[in-house]
């Protein structure tokens, strides 16, 4: 006889761990089942090779500061690492943009490309921080079901209308505008300088097959400022698994149980009520509730019967958009890469924050058209960190790692396949970065590359699509992950879905685990 | 009180001007308008540029003139007659054509020819577009209420607009809100397989647009031009005998038989405002007509940066005006023809003609086709293969050519307003030759019954009829340039940042199309206002 | 021009007055004769032959088929034997009644649907992730309806096949004239009757076979009117007319559930999960707030109401497939869509959706006539259907 738990949490990536901590704090009996034989997900810092740690998926992100509070993460040994937070963009003539939290070099290096942008960087960033704080009240709701809205939602909502109102009317119509346009004609607006624009535009695109010109590209841009906290990104002391790390200790000293290498290979339904669910090695686990960090696809395609939902609903998740967009490469250097514009006098400073390659907006637009045609880009977007450079801990002594998000890299090929392509990519990948680095090749130690295909087959993210779903305008708030289902609760009873695929979706914040688990135990309440 | 020549001046005799200035003048106010050119009409025109071959110059089909003008306005008396335009027909490179006939059983036959299943989904797509379109209607015959406002008359508008949405099904409530966001090619992608019913149905959804079928936003374009279906009864898409001219004649013979005096060849140099209030225009001539209301059908950039002195109106909103989005994306070709195009996929008969001439023949084989079309124009080049939608006006309308012979009017996108070195004679030849071009793949005969060819740019639309950039909707249809914020946050209700100055033309809600609903909301809100 | 059936050679010859409609975007003969009535007696005397190749078909096969179809259909499939038909309607999710027609079990892994509306998109959509395959069959696939009391005498010249064996909703695989024929004994007359299906290249062949063995039968080629009359007395409901498709629906007012269609016996609420289960299953606890129910007029009520234009009563030639108001106590309780006069019981017979609380057996109503340009009520009483019942039709 199995037994039996109050919970079990299908996937131990961040937000699964979250919704798992959550649970287990508020007395549930929680069982985590990951598929691999570590935890983290997408979020995760494997030792690829001997004193080499690589953070294999996600290489930047933070959780939101509410779910580092609520679950005493530093105690769990979570520590940011400071002075990681700038976006560094070499040029190819040599010259480079390097934007920081410190405003004065922020201001220099902004005035060498445009005094007018220079100039309005601050009215730029006071902005979007405004569309990012509106945003961010709504990331931490539940979405109301519309257009019916339940009586039990409007407190929550008469506080976001509050927020809203609060803004004034100017920038209540600003912030309406601003969310539906692309991330040139946003960027166009503020700004004129090619390289600004590009830096910015790639928080717009990441990770979405569209480029800067498509619509509600600036939506995505003010998401990420969101998860963000602005434009830089962070990491942690150790690697970004350490979130992972730190989550999952969190979850265990609340009461939950871990158990890595256990894979969910089938949902138990009986009589339309999610049950249990069905490893590969054939045990049957039993619930009261289920929660999935997998995604919508997944979830309802791979682990439920479709003869268990209703048409519209399979046909609905069917159509959510999960086009893989990004490949990531790997790399151990045997010492730290010449950057030709850091020679010109920066110091190794700026190389510990996001290094963007992508000297104009439209070189990102190029990059897309070959997506769009099932290629992946002649010369694609990159984003590179070099954590050890912070952090030397994560590769022998005076050696280096080097992760890479290349941008893009379609999932579906028009010639071809990925298991032929994936070393073309990883060799187009260390070329463009060797223009920037002269030298790179011969740093190079060891190489990884994941292409989609692999991002699917090791994380299990559908088409190797990261937010477990595009996050564009027809995919976001209540129509995340499809529209009439933004509750995370699903067709199923007893099934809940806590990962990015549904609201407020992609990122490392592990919001939508933090807000599934509120809501699960919200209808434990109302239900007692 | 100071006395006034004119109740209200309308600048620009284009279609929402007339309809603006009509529904005034019914009201009993006396009412100017003023047109640049010598042809009313603006960008919906008629003109016999070739002997005995009338051109419907820019716009050439009617498909949202909204029915309650033509009952207003009572326009079939004043000549309105809208035909059938029957077909879409889209010839393929490998030879084969798809079709879609006025008749069910044939085009549900034609289609399942290519697709069994989009043979059915078509049906299905059909109804909810339909629903959509309904749900949509509403909107388009209301001024859109302040979001931040709490007067009653916004509150109002936001409790009809809610209490509309209450009486959605919930389904239609959700389709509607990904319908709003989502890109023609994602939502075509969920009920087609079909590659050339993809690419014709995605078209829509890119005119007037600076966007390609795959990016977010086109789907409600693609709703937009769909809002014609639902008053089938009045015919709203079609034809209009005479051309597109033939509704501003309606429309105009509609004005002046209300009591409008209208007035050609008598450009508007600039809106005279005293005290921050308009007070009347003067003309290019000099001379100085003073009224009450002074209104404006140009588009928002004209309007406000080209007519007014920008000391009258304060920084930001001018800094919105010129943020305002109207890039030009389309051109057109109209030629005069000895004969009817031979298309290889549907051979003409006898008579030297096939079913296919009497609608639309489109040049759009593939979503991936429009948006290589778009790839070009976003770097500055026109599409050397773009995408055309032809009608045959003399086909429909014999009138329109000297008997056998035939006039084609042929939209062309994508002909971007800023293209790389500029537009001179010799792009636009070179335009001209792309089009005929991609025609001539399909019906090869094509260049040898030319007699006489008019290439239009969107550098010669803004020149010829005053819409800047040439964009056809006097801005693009996009999310953040829709209803309260069209054409800038703040001033959607017709009003200015001057008193007594109002905005008419489709930069205004609800936008582009030959649709006049922007001048009638505007004349009602003028007649509102009026104590 | 619409293209015919694959029987238009024989049948374009007949139609002496050229009267064709439209059925599924081919030409159907409306009546061979110029009036339908010899047609419409041949099926309740003789026989009549309909074409019925408009009929869209699907063949379903696989391990999964039977499950596929348990999952749309509100029947059982999995107590469908082999070589049965049922009829079935099939719903949305929300229980609203889609199409309508029958599931023949060809073998163990293989059924073919019949129905009046294409439901390929609807087939595919469901059937994700099962192992099936689903072919459209309606253009290469010849269907004849062979209906009245002699329809098995005429079978019998021409098939080896036991017809005394083969009983009501049962097939048998035969040949005529050596073309492999399947015969259903299914029909929408209400009579005795066979429907035949064979290969379209065959279609001549099969026609003039059972012409000739019909000779001396009074067989007789039946158009659309004659069929029309035919499944009123029969009670059986027609898509379009009788309810609208849920699928083609605008409002939610146009949608019926089978509940209320007066199909709750096909409702299989016992079965596992269908598509419509739940909202089915609710209805059926509140109770439907819609019947549907054969009305048959008072006579001398609506005698009485021509009487007093100085005229008798007028009664339709054809049946009449238009909305009708029914009022009861001062109000509408609900309308009548399909009005036909029986030539064979000699009433005005109609087939209307009531209230559930107007709809008892025998209640009284008032239905809506003009009478010489004048809105009247006749009253009419609900009876049981089929209005004609025959015990041949199962015999």
């Amino acid at each position: 006889m199995a037994t039996s738990y109050d919970a079990i949490v299908i996937g131990a990536g961040h937000n699964g761990l979250t919704a798992a901590a959550y649970l287990a704090r508020a007395g549930q009996k929680v069982l985590v089942l990951e598929r691999r034989g570590l935890v983290g997900g997408s979020v995760v810092t494997e030792e690829l090779w001997p004193g080499f740690k690589v953070d294999t998926a996600a290489h930047r992100g933070q959780l939101a500061g509410e779910i580092v509070r609520d679950l005493a993460l530093g105690r769990h040994g979570l520590v940011m690492l400071p002075g990681v937070a700038s976006l560094f963009s070499p040029l190819p003539d040599g010259e480079s943009l390097w934007l920081s939290t410190d405003p004065v070099a922020t201001r220099d290096s902004l005035q060498r490309h445009s005094p007018a942008d220079a100039a309005r960087w601050a009215a730029f960033t006071a902005r979007l921080d405004q569309v990012a704080g509106l945003l961010r009240e709504a990331y931490a709701l539940s979405m109301p079901a519309v257009p019916d809205i339940p009586a039990g939602d409007l407190p929550a909502l008469a506080r976001l209308a509050w927020h809203w109102r609060g803004l004034g009317k100017a920038d209540m119509l600003e912030v309406l505008r601003l969310l539906p346009m692309s991330a040139r004609e946003l960027l166009d607006e503020w700004f004129e300088s090619p390289a600004l624009q590009a830096a910015l535009a790639a928080l717009g695109v990441q990770g979405l097959r569209q480029g800067p010109l498509s619509a509600g590209t600036a939506f995505l841009l003010a998401h990420q400022w969101v998860n963000h906290g602005g434009p830089f990104k962070a990491t942690a002391r150790g690697g970004l698994g350490q979130i992972t790390a730190a989550l999952a200790s969190a979850a265990r000293s609340a009461g939950a149980e871990i158990r890595t290498g256990a894979e969910v290979t089938r949902l138990l339904v009986e009589d339309g009520r999610a049950v249990g669910v069905v490893l590969a090695d054939g045990a049957e686990l039993r619930a009261q509730r289920l929660v999935s960090a997998l995604d919508p696809r997944r979830t309802f395609l791979g682990l439920v019967d479709p003869f268990a939902l209703d048409p519209e609903f399979v046909r609905a998740v069917q159509n959510i958009k999960l086009r893989g967009a990004f490949a990531k490469v790997h790399l151990a250097l045997a010492g730290l890469p010449q950057f030709k514009a850091v020679a010109g006098g920066l110091g190794p400073a700026p190389l510990r924050g996001v290094i963007h390659i992508g000297p104009s907006l439209m070189d990102l637009e190029r990059a897309y058209d070959d997506a769009k045609y099932g290629r992946p880009s002649q010369r694609p977007w990159l984003e590179v960190t070099l954590p050890s450079v912070a952090d030397p801990a994560l590769a022998p002594d005076g050696q280096h790692v080097m992760s890479i998000w290349v941008q893009y890299a379609p999932y579906h090929l028009q010639d071809g396949d990925w298991d032929t392509q994936r070393e073309a990519l990883g060799d187009r990948v260390v070329r463009t970065l060797a223009e920037y680095a002269p030298g790179l090749e011969g740093l190079i130690v060891q190489r990884q590359v994941l292409t989609p295909l692999d991002l699917e087959r090791t994380f299990g993210l559908t088409e190797g699509n990261v937010y477990h779903g595009e996050m564009m305008l027809d995919q976001i708030l209540f129509m995340r992950p499809v529209p009439g289902w933004a509750q995370y609760r699903t067709p199923l009873e007893g099934l809940y879905l806590c990962g990015p695929g549904t609201h407020p979706g992609g990122g490392v914040s592990g919001l939508p685990g933090r807000n599934a688990a509120r809501q699960l135990l919200k209808d434990l309440q109302d239900r007692a | 009180m100071a006395t006034h020549t004119y109740d209200a001046i309308f600048i620009g005799g284009g279609h929402n001007g007339l309809v603006a200035a009509a529904y005034l003048a019914r009201a009993g106010k006396r009412v100017l308008v003023l047109e640049r050119r010598h042809v009313l009409g603006g960008a919906a025109v008629t003109e016999e540029l070739y002997p005995g071959f009338k051109y419907t110059v820019f716009s050439y089909v009617v498909s949202l003139l909204r029915p309650e003008i033509i009952r207003d306005l009572d326009l079939p008396r004043h000549g309105l007659k809208i035909l059938p335009l029957p077909s879409t027909f889209t010839p393929l490179p490998n030879g084969d054509y798809l079709a879609a006939w006025d008749d069910h059983d044939q085009t549900r036959r034609e289609l399942y020819r290519h697709s069994p299943r989009d043979a059915e989904a078509y049906d299905d797509y059909g109804r909810q577009m339909f629903r959509m379109a309904m749900a949509v209607r509403p909107i388009l015959n209301m001024v859109p209420p302040d979001p931040a406002s709490l007067s009653p008359n916004d509150l109002l508008g936001w409790l009809r607009l809610g209490g509309h949405a209450r009486g959605l099904s919930r389904a239609d409530f959700h389709n509607l809100a990904k319908l709003m966001t989502m890109s023609a090619a994602d939502l075509l992608d969920e009920w087609f397989e079909c590659e050339p019913l993809k690419g014709t149905k995605s078209a829509s959804g890119i005119i007037g647009t600076f966007l390609g079928p795959r990016s977010p936003g086109t789907a409600y374009v693609l709703l937009h031009h769909y809002m014609g279906e639902i008053d089938g009864v009045f015919r709203a898409w079609g034809f209009a005998k005479g051309g597109t001219g033939g509704i501003s004649n309606a429309l105009a013979s509609a004005a002046r038989a209300a009591g409008v005096e209208i007035r050609t060849e008598a450009p508007v140099a600039q809106v005279i405002v005293k005290n921050g209030r308009a007070v009347g225009v003067a003309l290019e001539n000099g001379d100085e007509l003073s009224a009450r209301y002074v209104a404006s059908s140009l588009d928002p950039k004209r309007t406000f940066l080209a007519l007014v002195d920008a000391q009258h109106l304060p920084g930001d909103f001018v800094d919105a005006i010129r943020r305002f989005k109207i890039r030009g994306s389309s051109g057109k070709v109209n030629l005069a023809l000895d004969a009817l195009p031979n298309f290889t996929a549907l051979p003409n008969g006898p008579d030297g003609q096939a079913l296919l001439h009497r609608g639309a023949v489109s040049i759009s084989p593939s979503v991936d086709y429009i948006e290589r079309a778009f790839d070009e124009a976003k770097y500055g080049r026109f599409s050397r293969r773009p995408y055309i939608d032809c009608i045959f006006p003399s086909v429909i309308d014999p009138a329109m050519a000297p008997p056998g012979r035939h006039v084609m009017s042929c939209f062309v996108q994508y002909a971007p307003y800023a293209l790389e070195g500029g537009w001179n004679d010799a792009q636009r030849e070179a335009f001209g030759d792309a089009v005929v071009d991609t025609l001539a793949e399909y019906a090869p005969n094509l260049k040898q019954i030319i007699r006489h060819r008019q290439v239009l740019t969107p550098l010669d639309i803004e020149q010829m009829t005053g819409l800047t950039e040439g964009n056809i909707f006097q801005g693009e249809l996009a999310l953040h340039q829709l209803f309260f914020l069209r054409p800038v946050p703040q001033w959607a209700q017709y009003r200015t940042p001057i008193a007594n100055f109002w905005q008419c033309g489709a930069g205004t809600h609800p936008g582009g199309g030959i649709m006049g609903a922007s001048g009638r909301l505007a004349a009602l809100e003028m007649l509102k206002d009026w104590k | 021009m619409l293209p015919g059936t694959p029987f238009h050679s024989r049948t374009a010859p007949l139609n002496q007055g050229q009267n064709w409609r439209r059925w599924a975007g081919y030409l159907a003969a409306s009546a061979y004769d110029l009036s339908p009535e010899r047609e419409y007696w041949a099926v309740r005397n003789t026989a009549a032959l309909f074409d019925v190749s408009p009929l869209y078909k699907y063949l379903i096969s696989g391990p999964d088929a039977a499950r596929l179809l348990d999952r749309i259909v509100t029947r059982r499939i999995d107590r469908c034997a082999i070589g049965q038909v049922l009829y079935t309607p099939w719903c949305d999710e929300a229980g609203k009644v889609i199409d309508d027609g029958t599931v023949a079990r060809l073998d163990e892994q293989t059924f073919r649907l019949t129905s009046a509306d294409p439901n390929l998109r609807w087939l595919h959509q469901n059937a994700v992730g099962q192992r099936v395959t689903i072919r459209d069959v309606s253009a290469s696939t010849a269907a004849l309806a062979l209906q009245g009391p002699h329809a098995r005498l005429i079978l019998q010249q021409v098939s080896p096949a036991d017809f005394d064996q083969l009983k009501y909703f049962r097939l048998t695989h035969t040949r005529i004239d050596d073309i492999p024929v399947t015969i259903t004994r299914t029909g929408y007359t209400g009579d005795l009757g066979y429907e035949l299906w064979a290969d379209a290249a065959d279609a001549e062949r099969l026609w003039d076979a059972l012409r000739r063995a019909g000779q001396g039968y009074g067989l007789t080629p039946a158009g659309i009117l004659a069929l029309d009359v035919a499944r009123v007395e029969a009670g059986l409901l027609l898509i379009e007319v009788d309810y609208q498709s849920a699928r083609h629906a605008l409002i939610e007012a146009q949608r019926s559930s089978p509940l209320e269609l007066g199909l709750g016996w096909t409702v299989a609420l016992d079965k596992g999960a269908f598509i419509g289960r739940r909202a089915l299953a609710a209805e059926q606890a509140r109770g439907p707030a819609w019947q549907f129910v054969g009305l048959e007029v008072e006579w001398k009520g609506l005698e009485r109401l021509y009487a007093a234009e100085g005229l008798p009563p007028q009664l339709p030639a054809t049946t009449v497939r238009a909305s009708v108001p029914v009022a009861a106590q001062g109000r509408q309780v609900g309308y009548a869509t399909s009005l036909t006069w029986s030539p064979l019981l000699k009433k005005l017979l109609a087939l209307a959706h009531l209230e559930s609380g107007s709809a008892q057996l025998g209640n009284l109503v008032m239905l809506e006539v003009t009478v010489q340009h004048q809105r009247r009520y006749a009253p009419a009483r609900v009876v049981k259907t089929p209005f004609f019942d025959p015990e041949r039709k199962k015999a």
